[in-house]
């Protein structure tokens, strides 16, 4: 019999809701958003720290929640893809994704769009080689990332260094 | 994919996480910015039965100036690196820092566990390898240090004792007139390069006063490539000493063949980017402002 392993309480805010929740050591920081708290918007895509379709915003910096414990989030503010919209309203990210039709499948897209928005906290007038290294750990077997470069420049446009929504 | 299961250990000092390394036995490993253990946990490559996390430890991430020297924390990330003013008055600092994997992995990277790990395809070393650089340790027994020459012994192999941990990573600051700069070859942002090369030269003039050459990915660890180092020494930079030490590290350069390229291939690359290096050192050297990284295919 292996000896049971206790778990461990996890304080996290995620999109602004606080959760305390007991958790496997082992359990992935993915895992827990997608299947404790239901956020399913975070996908798991290669599982090998490769694709970035599980990216989120730790304290504002997005990190692969596929490579990450969920006990390491322990204290800290998450963003997924579900806290991007506020009171039915998209996000401008969301909004320039839509219009540039920079999806098709939209797999990658909640880890893109998370990506997008630390580039734009960071940089308000991104540069072409900004966007390129900015979502150089983002991997679409879709598009080509011509029309997510063009969403990424339309969102930077439209927030205008604004944090989206007016806030 | 789901680690074997384990016992989880929060740290609140270095020195509680030697301690509790040292009690908890071979079955333990420590957690740094776990952008390699934890895949390789995934994978049960890597099953520890407990695992220490150094992550909330406070004060254990910064980049300090003092006496000619910068001194990093030892869970000093990847991308606080990228973003130092001070780390970025040594350019070759900013080309790693700014080009390892992607923007996510050095978000949690950090230098002290690049180099615990020693993963011959590791950036740091080959680039921290062409500068002054010495590795503070921690355990039981208290601190000693290491040049990264001596720390670094084998593939994944350092001079570290189980219970022992990197504390902080200290480089002397380069001369004026020095001039350094790491290009790695990738096929993608996150994969590790097919191959790389640092240089930091010296300039008096036109003449090289001083080389250091090293080589990364071609090799069990960081290949420093004297005879390349030879061929620039009191030269002037011409096209002759350029082919010169392109051909030295192409011969310093022990690649393997795998699905990255073949070792010819892997030479050829790596003869490429020391030259191309080189011309860029000579200019830094020079005082220009050029910002190169990591080149992806």
């Amino acid at each position: 019999m292996p000896e049971a392993i206790p778990k461990v309480a996890v304080k996290v805010t995620v999109n602004g809701k606080a959760h305390e929740i007991d958790v496997e050591p082992r359990m992935l920081l993915v895992e827990m958003l997608r299947e404790t708290l239901d956020l399913t918007g975070t996908h798991v895509g290669c599982d090998t720290t490769y694709c970035g379709a599980c990216t989120v915003l730790l304290d504002g910096a997005a990190v692969k929640s596929c490579t990450m414990f969920a006990v390491q989030a322990d204290g800290a503010e998450i963003t997924t893809v579900e806290g991007l919209e506020k009171d039915g309203q998209l996000h401008p990210i969301q909004k320039a994704f839509g219009d540039a039709f920079g999806l098709q499948c939209g797999y990658c897209t909640p880890g893109l769009m998370l990506s997008t928005l630390q580039l734009l906290r960071k940089k308000q007038h991104p540069e072409e080689k900004d966007i390129r290294k900015a979502i150089a750990g983002n991997t679409c077997r879709c598009t080509g990332y011509q029309n997510i470069f063009k969403a990424m420049q339309f969102a930077a446009h439209n927030m205008k260094g604004a944090e989206g929504h007016g806030d | 994919m789901y680690p074997r299961a384990f016992h989880y250990h929060r740290a609140s000092s270095l020195q509680e996480a030697v301690a509790l390394v040292s009690q908890l036995g071979d079955d333990a490993k420590l957690l740094a910015g776990g952008q390699s253990l934890i895949p390789l946990m995934k994978l049960r490559f890597a099953n520890p039965t407990h695992l220490v996390d150094l992550n909330f430890i406070s004060g254990t991430s910064y980049i300090k100036q003092s006496n000619g020297s910068l001194h990093f924390g030892p869970l000093t990330r990847h991308a606080e690196i990228e973003g130092s003013a001070i780390a970025s008055g040594v350019p070759i600092l900013h080309d790693c820092a700014a080009g390892i994997a992607d923007v996510q992995v050095r978000n949690r990277g950090t230098i002290g566990g690049s180099l615990a790990e020693a993963d011959p395809s590791g950036d740091w070393a080959v680039v921290l390898g062409t500068l002054s650089t010495q590795v503070r340790c921690l355990g039981k027994n208290g601190e000693r240090t290491f040049d990264l020459k001596d720390f670094i012994q084998d593939a994944y192999t350092t001079t570290l004792a189980h219970d022992e941990l990197v504390s902080e990573v200290i480089i002397e600051t380069p001369a004026k007139g020095s001039g350094g700069a790491y290009l790695a070859f990738k096929r993608a942002a996150p994969v590790y390069p097919t191959a790389s090369a640092a240089v930091q030269l010296t300039m008096e003039g036109d003449i090289c006063k001083d080389a250091a050459v090293a080589l990364g990915c071609v090799g069990l660890t960081a290949i420093k490539a004297k005879d390349a180092e030879v061929a620039l020494r009191s030269q002037p930079i011409t096209e002759k000493t350029l082919s010169a030490a392109a051909e030295a590290a192409r011969a310093a350069a022990d690649p393997q063949s795998d699905m990255r390229g073949s070792a010819d291939y892997k030479r050829t690359l790596v003869a490429a980017l020391v030259r191309r290096a080189i011309g860029i050192a000579v200019r830094r050297a020079r005082g220009e402002q050029i910002e190169v990284s990591h080149i992806y295919a």
